[in-house]
């Protein structure tokens, strides 16, 4: 039996994901936590994230997650969603500018008030379902389809240019739906909300020993 | 390549079972909701949408644990609405395992209460639901106005320009819901939905008056809606999610399967 320490620092709901990680996998124990001892003995990490930038990393500082995650990384597969992606990249536009936790070189910026794809205006937020590009060959894509769909709901994005980029979709501009490097693979989608193929891309990270 | 239009199926639960009725009387027994809810997923439906329209405190307490259960079983992005008027309201149903939580009433009342969700929450899960009426006579150029208590109380507020006003505090989605159509079976009121989609930059769901696939796909094509919500003909059998999404696609309009 081996854990998934989800973890805690109280932004939104966490249930979502424990419980779509529990429905792929009977030999996965699974752990809401913001307790860094059991975040520690887990042998893997999700960092998920929902709302505003600037107070998910205020909450990620104040617990001292900050360390803890960018320790973690080093040791063992973590699987970043979101929000939870975002704040794994150098700095973010959203709320006037916020340094992230820089495991990725990269920006996360706003789409904008004038999105258009040729003629058509695009809504901001993204939010549905769209396609995603694999890069083939990550193990975190395994029996996914390329180019299945995945729910999404954002307003900040990062680009597909960054060297870590390893999933894309297209939204007015070309996005980073994954980005991935050593032991860390993070989405810019929601997994626990994307049926087969978000439940697919759980089961792998319950499987997944961290090497791309 | 782009994004998906979605199907979302609605469900009116009243004390944990799933009715639905014809504006707002005739109710009938649809169900259990996580039975139904599971069922739509498994048909491919792109969300769900829970519309509490239990009026009683006791009821509220089955409503978080029917919301609760679906979560734990459906994994597919849920909106919860129904009664929704405090910071603690939307904190709960999120923390039930909502992902997106559906003002309506409370926002005509006291409009900042969706600019305050907003930034404790995030857009991204609050829904601002906008019930219409038609108020301009026939010939005339559209006027719609919002109605609260389901459809009972005029309020004189303009249904576009409180749309623009609730994009404006925060809201991150547009549950636009035509009155007189609820129910009827004759098709969204396209004037109304397509002068919403027009007026904000952010998703419309039209919603109220689906009697058959080609109205889905009108809401779409002519109305120019992100989104479409019914009920009544996925509950009872007419059609599947599946066939709808079939037959929106023939029609080229972009789908999940």
């Amino acid at each position: 039996m081996s854990t998934i320490a989800i973890i805690d620092y109280g932004m939104g709901n966490l249930h979502s994901v424990s419980k779509a990680i529990e429905h792929v996998s009977t030999n996965t124990k699974v752990v809401v936590s913001s307790d860094q001892h059991v975040i520690r003995s887990a042998d893997r990490v999700v960092l998920p994230g929902v709302g505003a930038i600037r107070d998910c990393m205020a909450e990620i500082k104040r617990l001292g997650f900050d360390e803890l995650v960018k320790e973690q990384v080093q040791q063992k597969p973590v699987l970043g969603i979101c929000v939870g992606m975002q704040a794994m990249m150098e700095h973010s536009q959203e709320n006037g500018g916020v340094d992230g936790l820089a495991l990725f070189e990269g920006e996360v910026e706003y789409f904008g008030d004038s999105l258009y794809d040729g003629e058509q205006r695009l809504k901001v937020p993204h939010m549905g379902w769209n396609q995603v590009k694999q890069s083939p060959g990550h193990p975190m894509w395994h029996n996914i389809d390329d180019l299945d769909r995945f729910y999404f709901v954002h307003s900040y994005y990062v680009s597909s240019s960054v060297n870590a980029a390893v999933g894309v979709t297209e939204y007015g501009k070309s996005i980073a739906a994954a980005v991935s490097k050593k032991n860390i693979f993070s989405v810019q989608f929601h997994p626990e909300k994307s049926q087969h193929a978000g439940l697919q891309l759980l089961k792998n990270f319950t499987e997944w020993d961290g090497v791309a | 390549m782009g994004l998906a239009k979605r199907i979302i199926p609605c469900l009116d639960v009243d004390q944990g079972r799933v009715v639905k009725g014809v504006q707002f009387v005739d109710i009938r027994d649809a169900g259990d909701p996580v039975e139904v809810a599971k069922k739509y997923d498994e048909q491919g439906a792109d969300e769900v949408t829970f519309l509490d329209i239990t009026a009683s405190h006791e009821g509220r307490d089955t409503t978080i644990h029917t919301v609760e259960k679906m979560a734990s079983e459906v994994f597919i992005p849920l909106t919860v609405g129904g009664g929704i008027r405090k910071v603690e309201d939307i904190r709960d149903m999120l923390n039930a395992g909502a992902d997106k939580v559906s003002i309506n009433t409370a926002a005509v009342f006291n409009p900042d209460f969706v600019g305050e969700a907003a930034a404790r929450f995030g857009s991204q899960c609050i829904v601002v639901a906008i019930d219409a009426k038609c108020v301009s006579a026939p010939g005339e150029p559209g006027r719609w106005e919002i109605f609260t208590h389901g459809g009972r109380k005029p309020t004189g507020i303009d249904a576009v320009e409180w749309a623009k006003k609730m994009s404006a505090l925060g809201a991150g989605e547009i549950l636009l819901t035509s009155m007189d159509r609820d129910g009827m079976k004759s098709g969204f009121d396209i004037g109304v939905t397509r002068a919403i989609v027009d007026a904000v930059n952010i998703p419309v769901i039209a919603s109220g008056g689906v009697g058959n696939l080609q109205h889905l796909a009108d809401g779409v094509t002519l109305g120019g809606a992100d989104a479409v919500l019914a009920a009544s003909i996925f509950h009872f059998g007419e059609y599947s999610i599946q066939q709808a999404k079939t037959f929106m696609s023939d029609q080229g309009i972009e789908m999940r399967f």
